[in-house]
């Protein structure tokens, strides 16, 4: 069994407690900027919306590190920070801006689902973000929507035929 | 089946790791040409600066990663290709037999004709030698100058100053990273390098060195003489491809690899800085020269070696820079295609944002001190997604853009 984080936009109410509880466990504050889920409030169409990492299996912020800061610990890509040295390459190489800088500790920083018990689902009040085996309904759909920026088309260009 | 990789650089290490994970019985050889354990260039500014030693830059620790992983570390150049009997001449003489070749040498810097480039104090940044030579002339209160600001130059910009020494930066274009920001945010990161302390001469050019024994004389075409301790010359860099020299690969700068990252020969592949592959943005041959796009052909490579049918459109021009606390970042298309351009640029705050518009996708962008969720700027560009309603919002409010992504990515 899987686990993942299963998030449902529909049951959010951006109260914001995920941010909080993320931020408290991973830096003993009470910060939402050093938060690694955010709630985004899209209110013209009244939908929030908490966004993380969904522990893609291209790994783009793991390749492409290049002091080997990131690894995968059972399907989750952790960073260390006594390793990361702060050069922020996989914050632009993650095409899903979840791997961000953290200015207060010159360390990059993403969701690691806490180890396996995480502090955003067990804060969250209303079960729109759940901690629960990836074979239910909803977290297809993230995986697809992860895989999408893999498969874009190429731009036309003369290329070389294969050579077999 | 023998895989063989020539450059254990960050390319030949990902697709070792990649081809021990695909295929568990194959045999793996690592040939690495610095006599170094493999390491990442990326990581030296850390080492120059002190906040690593040299451990610290290699991709894996302990080097024990290599053995357990049955991935064989061989010391050595390689100098020659025999594409038609499958097999590469090492330096010393040696010839390694292959079934799949993966060529992944990377590139090395150039230096330009100017007259007294040479001797112990003129140095290049690329290779961990290289470090070992900087860190010793250049020590706090000594004279450096650093010729060239692309981005390697305003890479180590930071670690030059962090070491005390008086830094001075001579460009002979008109901006910092011309390559990666337009006037406005290049003209930004100047005045912020002046303040952190470095004097930063633009449209001025290195016209010829001379050693005069206690100091180096740099002669600018301004007229001015700078003494120097140390001349860091970071002018660009060309590939390391002149032992496929007669084998008859296709090539331009680099060799050229298809979207499999096949080259022209059979069982020759190649990825990395070394390889010249489609250009996302432009669809047009290029190499870019940069980490992401160096591991992403990697992984492509040893997917397909392994008998896997992988294809990379992801090389895009991507780069983020840190100096002295400015974080600059650009993607893509940053100069435009002549479409729309939101632009928000507030100059007391360090704040810059520029967005360039294909009808309805985003094709490239620019930023200066914002920094948040950067990466969605290249799931944006690279998805080619159709930005509906939220290009009117970008237009108005650029910093929007992570929002903008996942608003559309979620619908798509
Ligand atoms: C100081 C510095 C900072 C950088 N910072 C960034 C950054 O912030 N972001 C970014 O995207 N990129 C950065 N880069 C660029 C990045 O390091 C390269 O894009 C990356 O190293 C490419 O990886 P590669 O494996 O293709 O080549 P390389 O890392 O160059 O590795 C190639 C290897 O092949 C070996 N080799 C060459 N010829 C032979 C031969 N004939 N036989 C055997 N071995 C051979 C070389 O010795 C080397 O070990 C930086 C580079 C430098 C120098």
């Amino acid at each position: 069994m899987e686990m993942a984080l299963v998030i449902d936009p529909g049951k959010c109410t951006a109260c914001r407690q995920c941010e909080l509880a993320c931020s408290y466990r991973h830096t003993g504050e009470f910060n939402p900027s050093r938060s690694r889920i955010v709630v985004f409030d899209f209110h013209t169409k009244g939908r929030f919306v908490p966004y993380t990492c969904t522990q893609c299996d291209q790994a783009w912020c793991q390749q492409v590190c290049p002091v080997g800061a990131i690894t995968n610990e059972n399907g989750v890509k952790v960073v260390h920070e006594d390793i990361c040295v702060g050069c922020k390459v996989c914050t632009i190489a993650c095409p899903f801006g979840t791997v961000n800088y953290d200015p207060a500790s010159g360390k990059v920083i993403k969701c690691d689902l806490c180890g396996g018990d995480p502090a955003c689902a067990a804060a969250c009040p209303t079960e729109a973000i759940v901690y629960t085996d990836i074979s239910v309904q909803g977290f297809e759909k993230m995986r697809k929507w992860a895989e999408r920026v893999d498969t874009a088309p190429q731009a036309g260009g003369d290329l070389p035929p294969a050579a077999h | 089946m023998h895989h063989l990789i020539i450059g254990a650089g960050p390319a030949g290490v990902r697709s070792a790791e990649m081809l021990r994970r695909l295929d568990p019985a194959c045999e793996i050889t690592l040939i690495d040409g610095e006599g170094e354990a493999p390491y990442s260039r990326m990581a030296i500014p850390y080492l120059l600066e002190g906040k690593i030693d040299e451990k610290g830059t290699w991709i894996h620790r302990p080097l024990e990663f290599y053995s357990e992983h049955r991935i064989a570390l061989v010391r050595g150049r390689a100098e020659a290709l025999d594409a038609a009997a499958k097999k590469v001449r090492l330096q010393d003489g040696t010839e390694l037999a292959y079934d799949r070749l993966l060529v992944c040498t990377g590139a090395r810097p150039i230096k330009p004709p100017v007259p007294g480039l040479e001797g112990e104090r003129v140095r290049h940044c690329w290779t961990l030698e290289d470090a070992r030579a900087i860190m010793e002339h250049a020590q706090p209160g000594s004279d450096v100058v650093l010729m060239g600001a692309g981005f390697i130059g305003c890479i180590i910009l930071e670690s030059l100053i962090r070491r005390g020494v008086k830094l001075t930066v001579v460009e002979v274009e008109d901006r910092m990273v011309p390559r990666m920001l337009d006037e406005v945010a290049g003209t930004m990161l100047k005045q912020w390098t002046e303040r952190a302390g470095a004097r930063v001469l633009t449209s001025t050019a290195v016209e010829e060195v001379e050693d005069t024994g206690s100091k180096l004389r740099v002669k600018l075409s301004s007229g001015e003489t700078l003494p120097a301790d140390l001349l860091v010359v970071a002018t660009g860099v060309t590939s390391n491809i002149e032992f496929m020299d007669g084998t008859g690969v296709e090539k331009r700068a680099g060799i050229i690899v298809n979207a499999r990252m096949e080259t022209s020969l059979p069982d020759v592949w190649a990825a990395g800085d070394c390889a010249e592959g489609c250009d996302f943005s432009t669809g047009d041959l290029n190499t870019l020269a940069i980490q992401p796009v160096a591991v992403e052909q990697a992984i492509t490579a040893a997917k397909n070696m392994a008998g896997g049918n992988a294809e990379y459109h992801c090389a895009l021009p991507m780069n983020i820079l840190d100096t002295a606390g400015l974080i600059t970042t650009s993607f893509g298309r940053h100069e435009g295609v002549g479409g729309e351009r939101a632009v928000l640029h507030n100059a007391d705050e360090w704040r810059y944002i520029r967005l360039e518009f294909d009808e309805d996708t985003l094709v490239g962008a620019q930023t200066a001190g914002h920094v948040n969720m950067v990466g969605c700027i290249r799931g944006l560009i690279q998805s080619r997604i159709p930005l509906r309603g939220w290009k009117e919002r970008l237009l108005k409010h650029p910093e929007r853009v992570a929002e903008a992504y996942v608003d559309l990515a979620r619908e798509a």
